[in-house]
């Protein structure tokens, strides 16, 4: 599996990270790289193997249906750039 | 699955320059969960409170959160999908839905991908002309809500609150059974009073606590189904079957100009009742689910289901079953009288011990029929069970005419107080003396020598007698009475 050009701009959009044109060149040989590293993993048969989605040998804790937290709304938007009435102010994303 | 495709009747094909189209409907319907907390955090789920003041740090996506779930989300899926008579799937898994937007801090929604929590079901839903119509559902799952954007305070910023960041929602996924717009509506709705009586969604679609994300796709009977485009957050049922008239339209409008359709989300635009592309979206379809790490796979035992299940409600397939088999009522009626469990209660109310034919013509047509002129719920009746039921039996016993009943009702509804002591106190007993009624028509017939020639060629003009008397007789006589009299004095056969 590789990467061509297009989708390294694809994906670097899609994270949200702004890229370079002139670095889009270089990002691709990185991917691939990596890409070509992980694809050495499908050597292995893992067919009849379940997939892991955790190291720890547990079942999920689970909550009581309890309100237990909330109420504090100048703490939740201290950290924002602007605020108005404990309301997040951000650029217009209408449709 | 090898089920067989649906076909629409020839009546729900829409006629294009080309030919009959047919509509093929699939609908995701999103219920905001019953519960007092959050999926994942113990913040409150109550609706209207103060911008960002139901929120924890966990919904706010704070760095080092991590999300717990509510074990009773847990039992309010598994519930619903026992009401859907689905499979539970004892292990699930959570996923990151990965997308960008402003009401969704992690960046990610928490959602099931691949491994729902509840697998295969189906709704039965009666249609107006009696047809009962079997909808496969394809799966249900938990996920998280976004919180919400609001873009008219300011020209050029949008205002977010969190206070529905992570509460709890069941996405529930029907296979594309559905053939019209009428179909579709019928099946939100049957869906909506299921979920109603689980007590696991309170349906209320104003607070967009319930909505549906509609596909809509069209093609030539016979051939295979065309390309669907997928109409975002519709929050009435009024407003989902315009949207899939217009859809189906523009749609048929294309494919007869020559032109392809194109795979897209739209909106509906209740203003205009058209829908419209959300091109911007588009991008965000590649959401890159991966396995939620911070979340272990969902498992429970047979056990809690098993209790789960013991407890369920009688739903409303089985409560209409009853009340054809035990009452007598026909099923248009049943399914009337069980849209809502309060109702059927009531109707049950009513009915025991009694002619329970009447009682449901006495429900139905007087009490809902007033309930809904008044925009009144049946818990805000004025007009109890106990009362409605002494109204039944006294027409039962022939102490009021049913004309004279349609008043105390109104009596009853406006005043209150118990019905029997009204009929005494007003003076509202049936006329069964037949002196009385006698006398009454004896001098219809006398003041109206022209009408009683007219009668005599003419016998469907003895209503007009009939009506005369009663109104005499202050609508007291009884009606039967009155016309078998006026029949005999008339020479009418």
């Amino acid at each position: 599996m590789s990467v061509d050009l297009d989708t390294v701009r694809r994906v670097a959009h899609l994270a949200r990270i702004a890229v370079d044109e002139a670095e889009v060149a270089k990002l691709q040989g990185e991917i691939n790289s990596i890409l070509g590293f992980v694809e050495q993993l499908g050597e292995v048969d893992v067919s009849a193997v379940e997939p892991m989605t955790s190291v720890t040998p547990m079942v999920m804790k689970m909550r009581e249906d309890a309100v237990t937290d909330g109420g504090y709304p100048e703490r939740i938007v201290a950290n924002a750039p602007m605020t108005e009435d404990h309301y997040f102010v951000v650029p217009k994303v209408v449709e | 699955m090898n089920a067989v495709v649906r076909t629409a009747k020839p009546s729900q094909l829409i006629r294009g320059a080309t030919g009959d189209w047919e509509i093929v409907i699939g609908l995701e319907v999103h219920a905001q969960v019953n519960s007092e907390a959050k999926l994942f955090s113990g913040a409150s789920t109550t609706f209207g409170n103060d911008p960002n003041s139901n929120v924890s740090l966990v919904d706010a996506a704070m760095p080092g959160m991590l999300p717990v779930i509510n074990v009773e989300c847990v039992r309010q899926a598994v519930r619903t999908g026992l009401g859907l008579k689905a499979a539970i799937n004892r292990r699930s898994i959570f996923d990151r839905k990965n997308y960008f937007y402003p009401d969704l801090p992690q960046g990610y929604q928490i959602s099931q991908y691949k491994n729902p929590i509840v697998g295969e079901g189906r709704i039965l839903i009666d249609m107006p002309d009696g047809e009962t119509i079997e909808v496969g559902v394809e799966r249900l799952h938990l996920e998280q809500d976004a919180g919400k954007s609001i873009h008219d305070q300011s020209p050029v910023y949008s205002f977010v609150d969190l206070n529905r960041s992570g509460v709890a929602l069941m996405e529930i996924v029907s296979k594309p059974d559905l053939r019209s717009s009428e179909e579709a509506k019928a099946y939100v709705s049957k869906l909506r009073t299921i979920l109603r009586y689980l007590g696991t969604c309170d349906g209320d679609m104003e607070k967009g606590n319930l909505r549906a994300d509609v596909n809509v796709s069209v093609h030539k009977p016979g051939t295979p189904f065309g390309t669907r485009c997928e109409i975002k957050n519709v929050n009435s049922i009024r407003f989902i079957g315009q949207a899939i008239e217009y859809e189906a339209r523009r749609q048929i409008g294309i494919v007869e100009d020559g032109g392809t359709i194109v795979q897209e989300t739209r909106l509906f635009d209740p203003g205009k009742g058209e829908t419209r592309s959300m091109r911007s979206k588009e991008e965000a379809h590649d959401y890159r689910y991966f396995p939620d790490p911070d979340l272990l796979p969902l498992e429970f035992s047979q056990d809690f289901v098993d209790a789960l299940a013991a407890h369920l409600p009688e739903l409303p397939d089985e409560k209409k079953a009853r009340f054809v088999r035990d009452y007598g009522v026909t099923p248009y009626d049943a399914m009337v009288l069980t849209l809502e469990r309060a109702s059927a209660d009531y109707f049950e109310a009513v009915a025991k011990g009694r002619d329970a034919k009447a009682a449901a013509n006495w429900v139905i047509n007087e009490l809902f029929g007033r309930l809904n002129k008044e925009g009144k719920g049946i818990e805000a009746s004025p007009v109890s069970a106990d009362q409605l039921g002494a109204i039944v039996d006294l027409i039962g016993d022939s102490t009021i005419s049913g004309k004279i009943a349609k008043d105390l009702f109104e009596i009853v509804w406006a005043e209150g107080g118990d019905p029997r002591a009204i009929v005494e106190t007003r003076g509202l007993k049936q006329v069964t003396d037949t002196g009385a009624i006698e006398a009454a028509c004896d001098a219809v017939i006398a003041a109206n020598p022209d009408k009683v020639q007219q009668a005599k060629a003419k016998p469907t003009m003895i209503g007009w007698f009939v009506g005369q008397v009663m109104k005499q007789t202050g609508g007291k006589a009884n009606p039967q009475a009155v016309n078998d009299m006026l029949k005999g004095k008339l020479g009418i056969e």
